[in-house]
């Protein structure tokens, strides 16, 4: 029994279960097709993650807004002794990461093709949505566990196999560094579970049951938060856990860089929001100082960091420590404006970043550098693909009227009342991250063309497309957040409300009640 | 009429948009004609809502238009809303009308650039942005068109790339700006947290009514104006604006003169209410800032060669004095110079780009003299703008520049000498500046191959289209005093329109020595402006004295070249030194684990990778099994 799904919307069909199964059955047909037939290969590749993004997009369309419970909720009892379950359920924090997982991935096997072996490339990636849609997703601890884990042996390939130079001591790291991470959860969530039994009768890993039932003495609830804590700083990263992140992102192929930053990253801020503050609330609150003073010094380290980089896509892979940063300061801070904004961030950051990511791609194919001070020019020979590059970096920077100034203006305006200095310090980021974006965009495409950059292509019509789609994403949400908002809000406070309940925290109530409607 | 209001910055919006599909096709000159077209219609219906303002009563004249609701979040409430009132129909009425005019200078201008269509995009866009900014209803939709501005800065300054110190500059005005973003930003934080609200009728109104506590008030007009530092160019900020001219000259006047430089008075007359309930230290530091830079610009402007950064430094200087201004409690004297400084320094600027089109982009004012034979319209116009900022009676900076001084001299009376001998110094540059364009010995043909000109070179005068905003503008300067004469109450017509918005926090000063006294101080300024031109007659015309022109004025103090050594060295020395931390330490503590794990397990090293892979592999066999048991067990 739930205690929260009074309004959850339902549908005829297991419509989550499909989101996290599809992929996986795509992957399956794809690692037993011939791999002579290129052709079929991609076709099923594709038609299985065009029918996932279909269902999440009619998912986004079914979620009822203004409901803050769990949606289309499906539960399977699993090991019935040990109270493990088959536990999916949507709401407001995880409904755009899912619809951003279904949509991007898609995208990425349309519009990147490897360099070689497709079969298992193809594979990799849809085993990886499968991971990634069952993280989101997952009610059940265990079950999370599972997925969260999945997730890092496909990244391991794709970055292992197909990736650049270095790729092999990035894969390794990547894989090493995460999984001495989750080493941490596992035993946090075992016993996580064995201690709410004392509370909740018998054991179970339903998430939500003990986030509801349990009640941690105050010394063994900051435990299990730390080992939950350590597993998702690294996924983030959070400074100092960070520098697995450039190495995998630069060596990674430009498909799997998207899918790194555009969502893995996200099952760190994600699993911080759904497992941290929802499980720890007392916890929460002790380590608030910590946890915004490392995302400070992420946002201004990242930053800083990022302006001295040679490589562009170790740059913008800098350039993801400083905007996550971001999100973990609004998460913690724990305001109605603070957290989504943070939700939200999180998707902008994907959008934008995967764009970057997708960009720097592209340049490398024509140019097959990464190096900066080999590029320049760029803008005289190919203006449109400037252009797009100018949009998102614009959007990346903050620029009001793009997506990635609504999620930091409500972090940050969010966070003051609960996180003052720190916000301002944090601020100061917003002033770095225009140096390092326009400092490179100055490099790459300002100035005179070199002879090797003269012959610079502009962009086809595929690409063209394709950045169509995020450039579309980064206006419209930047114009006309309010839909989105609506959607995150209600279960962003109702997981405030638990916070309240559980401990003596009161969001701070704004004086706006007395002169909020002075003006009208 | 305000209902049209959405169609203000709706106009310049659809022109950037259409010009970004259809620009390259639409080409030259019609991509330009079309652009003009934008503005004029905005400022049309600018007229429509005046009139409409001018005939409701006083009190009434404010109207919002709310487009729709942009963040709402708890007890977060920003609409995307426009505000209708006697200030941001001001703005918007001579950013419209001066937009148009450039509009079409630019047609002229730009003739044969490569990316003339480009060039017109921006411009759509950024006359978009700055309407935002003085028509939003809360401090948010002015934030969206402060940023915008400055984008388009950032377009338009590096628009010739190709040329790397454009392209410096241009990114040099967006860093530099957004530290002054940082201080807006802040401000509206501290807002939201003690208010609820950013709507500047909330906050103005808590302003007035003692809810704001001094202490709150203090803190939001400072964090603004370090905001408006940044964008109005003031110290220690002002470093981006003489470099800012590298782009295109309409740019340089419209953008960088008339406009959006101006946004930071603007905004702190929004907010007058907040720095008037503030602490008596708030107005005097602004005053203070604006004195010292009014006063430092132009110092610089005095040995200044290039005929645009004489106007650009003139231009901090002039910003400064608004901002003097503002610090002494006279807002509507603030926006009466900003006016008449849109005027005549639009002209200027406009004068010099038809100067420098008719000299084949020589900037260099000592290759320059004796134009006003072969370019009798620029040089008649650019003596207007002259006498003008000059302060010559009864040219329209005259008029507006008394004002300000009445007010200073009224608030504190070393400010009002620091007034007076920017005052004298500005007469003297700008005459400089005629003379050596306009009078003197013809030195073009000295130099003329240097610009790629060849032994028969002449100046010439610059097309039509271009001289017909020169006129325009040179009328404007001549008569636009008038909105605001000292003479009778009666006369000060723009002190009653903007009465809504400044009347409470307006110093007032009919008891003073200086407004019963008014004409005195009337009469030094002619005397100022007198000596400062005879002075730099006496120098360039007659030769009588040497010029004072010293390396360090040249140098604009050392200040930018100190700055520039400081970010250059420390600065960098310390981002390297950040990177290589964590290149080396932060890093190599992960992969000394890593090596110290592997060395303690005895593992061989042949094992590592390997290790990884076969581990891998058999996760993901494990998980597929375990899946597939998974999926059973639930079917099951």
């Amino acid at each position: 029994m739930l205690a929260n799904v009074e309004t959850a919307a339902t549908l005829g069909i297991p419509l989550l279960t499909l989101l996290v199964v599809l992929p996986l059955v795509g992957a399956v047909m794809v690692s037993l097709m011939n791999k002579a037939q290129a052709e079929q290969i991609k076709l099923v590749a594709l038609v299985f993650s065009l029918v996932t993004g279909a269902l999440s997009v009619f998912m986004l369309a079914k979620f009822p807004s203004g409901q803050a419970g769990f949606q289309f909720v499906s539960q399977q009892s699993w090991v019935r002794e040990w109270g493990i379950s088959w536990h999916l359920g949507v709401d407001g924090i995880s409904l755009f990461l899912v619809v951003l997982t279904g949509v991007l991935f898609p995208l990425v096997i349309i519009g990147i093709d490897p360099h070689h072996d497709q079969k298992p490339y193809l594979a990799w990636m849809l085993l990886l949505e499968a991971g990634v849609m069952g993280s989101f997703l997952s009610l059940d601890l265990f079950l999370f566990f599972v997925f969260f884990e999945i997730v890092l042996v496909p990244m391991y390939f794709l970055i292992g196999n197909w990736g650049y130079e270095k790729r092999v001591y990035a894969a390794t790291k990547f894989f090493i560094y995460t999984m001495a991470g989750s080493a941490f959860m596992l035993v946090g969530i075992v016993a996580t579970a064995f201690l709410a039994r004392r509370d909740i009768g018998y054991l179970t890993f339903n998430l939500v049951e003990i986030a509801e039932k349990s009640n941690f003495a105050t010394g063994t609830g900051r435990w299990l938060f730390v080992a939950f804590m350590i597993a998702f700083a690294v996924k983030v990263p959070l400074f100092p856990l960070h520098t697995w992140l450039p190495d995998a992102h630069t060596q990674a192929p430009t498909g799997g860089s998207v899918i790194l930053a555009g969502v893995l990253l996200k099952m760190g801020t994600y699993g911080m929001l759904r497992f941290g503050v929802y499980l720890f609330p007392e916890a929460t609150l002790w380590a608030k100082p910590v946890l915004f003073t490392l995302a400070v010094i992420g946002i201004l380290y990242g930053a800083v960091a990022a302006t001295m980089q040679k490589d562009l896509k170790r740059l913008v892979a800098y350039s993801s420590v400083a905007h996550l940063g971001f999100i973990v300061l609004g998460t913690f801070a724990l305001t109605s404006q603070s957290l989504t904004g943070g939700v939200m961030q999180m998707v902008n950051h994907g959008v934008s970043t995967g764009a970057l990511f997708l960009m720097v791609g592209m340049i490398y194919e024509r140019r097959h550098t990464r190096q900066i001070a080999e590029l320049g020019g760029i803008q005289s020979v190919a203006p449109i693909f400037a252009g797009f590059f100018m949009v998102v970096m614009l959007s990346s920077i903050g620029l009001p009227g793009l997506n990635g100034f609504v999620g930091e203006f409500l972090i940050l305006i969010g966070s003051f009342e609960t996180a003052r200095w720190w916000v301002v310090v944090a601020t100061l980021g917003v002033i770095l991250a225009a140096l390092y974006l326009l400092w490179a965009y100055q490099r790459v495409f300002h100035g005179e063309p070199s002879e090797a950059n003269k012959s610079f292509p502009e962009i086809t019509r595929r690409e063209g497309l394709l950045l169509g789609v995020f450039v579309a994403a980064i206006v419209f949400t930047g114009i006309y957040p309010k839909p989105m908002l609506n959607r995150i809000e209600p279960s962003v406070n109702k997981l405030i409300e638990h916070v309240e309940l559980r401990t003596d925290y009161q969001q701070p109530v704004s004086k706006g009640e007395v002169h909020g409607e002075a003006g009208e | 009429m305000t209902d049209l209001l959405w169609l203000l910055p709706a106009f310049p919006l659809v022109g950037a948009l259409v010009l970004m599909v259809f620009g390259r096709r639409m080409g030259e000159p019609r991509s330009g004609l079309f652009a003009s077209a934008m503005p004029i219609a905005s400022f049309l219906v600018t007229m429509m809502v005046y009139f409409d303002l001018l005939s409701r009563p006083s009190e009434e004249r404010s109207t919002v238009v709310t487009l729709f609701e942009w963040m709402p979040v708890g007890s977060l409430h920003i609409d995307l809303a426009l505000l209708a009132d006697p200030l941001s129909v001001t703005m918007a009425l001579f950013i419209t009308g001066i937009g148009s005019l450039i509009h079409l200078y630019a047609v002229g201008y730009m003739h044969g650039d490569p990316n003339f269509s480009k060039f017109f995009l921006y411009l759509n866009l950024f006359v978009f942005s700055m309407l935002m900014l003085v028509l939003g209803e809360n401090l948010l939709v002015t934030f969206l068109g402060w940023e915008g501005v400055g984008a388009c800065s950032y377009f338009l300054i590096s628009f010739w790339h190709t040329r790397n110190s454009a392209a410096v500059a241009g990114k040099k005005a967006f860093v530099t700006n957004r530290i002054g973003d940082f201080g807006v930003m802040t401000a509206m934080f501290l807002a939201f947290s003690t208010l609820g609200t950013i709507s500047y009728s909330s906050i103005n109104e808590a302003a007035h009514s003692g809810a704001l506590a001094p202490v709150t008030a203090t803190a939001i007009a400072l964090l603004l104006f370090v905001g408006a530092m940044g964008k109005s160019a003031q110290l220690p900020l002002y470093l981006w604006l003489p470099d800012a001219m590298e782009g295109p000259t309409p740019v340089s006047a419209l953008i960088h003169a008339a406009t959006m430089v101006t946004s930071g008075v603007f905004l702190m007359t929004r907010m007058s209410p907040v720095l008037h309930a503030s602490y008596e230290f708030a107005p005097t530091i602004i005053a203070v800032v604006g004195a010292a830079t009014a006063l430092y610009a132009a110092t610089v402007a005095v040995a200044q060669n290039d005929i645009k950064k004489v106007l650009a430094y003139s231009t901090v200087s002039q910003l400064g004095y608004m901002f003097l201004a503002i610090g002494s409690g006279a807002y509507v004297a603030a926006i009466f110079h900003m006016i008449t400084h849109a005027f005549f320094k639009a002209l200027l600027f406009l004068g010099s780009g038809s100067v420098i089109h008719g000299m084949h982009h020589e900037q260099d004012m000592r290759r320059m003299g004796a134009l006003r034979k072969l370019m009798p319209v620029t040089a008649i116009t650019f003596i207007i703008g002259w006498l003008a900022i000059a302060g010559v009676p009864p040219f329209a900076g005259f008029w507006s520049k008394d004002e300000i001084l009445l007010y200073v001299y009224a608030n504190n009376r070393f400010l009002y000498v620091v007034g007076l001998v920017t005052a004298l110094l500005t007469a003297y540059y700008m005459t400089r500046q005629v003379i050596m364009v306009f009078y003197g010995k013809a030195k073009w043909n000295d130099h003329a191959s240097d610009h790629g000109a060849h032994g028969d070179f002449t100046p010439h005068e610059s097309p039509k289209i271009m001289l017909f905003p020169l006129v325009v503008l040179a009328f404007l300067s001549v008569v636009g005093g008038a909105m605001q004469l000292p003479f009778t109450k009666k006369l000060h017509f723009l002190e009653h329109w903007l009465a809504p918005i400044t009347e409470e926090s307006e110093a007032h000063i009919g008891e003073t020595w200086a407004y019963h006294n008014k004409y005195i101080l009337l009469g030094v300024a002619v005397v100022v402006a007198t000596v400062g031109i005879l002075a730099a007659f006496a120098v360039y015309a007659k030769g009588k004295f040497k010029a004072i022109e010293p390396k360090v004025l040249e140098q604009a103090w050392y200040y930018d070249a100190g700055a520039s050594k400081l970010v250059g060295g420390p600065g960098a020395a310390l981002f390297n030194g950040i990177a290589w931390v964590d290149a080396n330490i932060v890093d190599g503590a992960v992969n000394g684990t890593a090596t110290l794990v592997r060395n303690i397990g005895g593992t061989v090293r042949k094992a590592q990778t390997g290790f990884v892979r076969s581990y891998a592999a058999l996760m993901a066999i494990g998980f597929v099994a375990v899946l597939a048991w998974f999926i059973y067990r639930g079917v099951a």
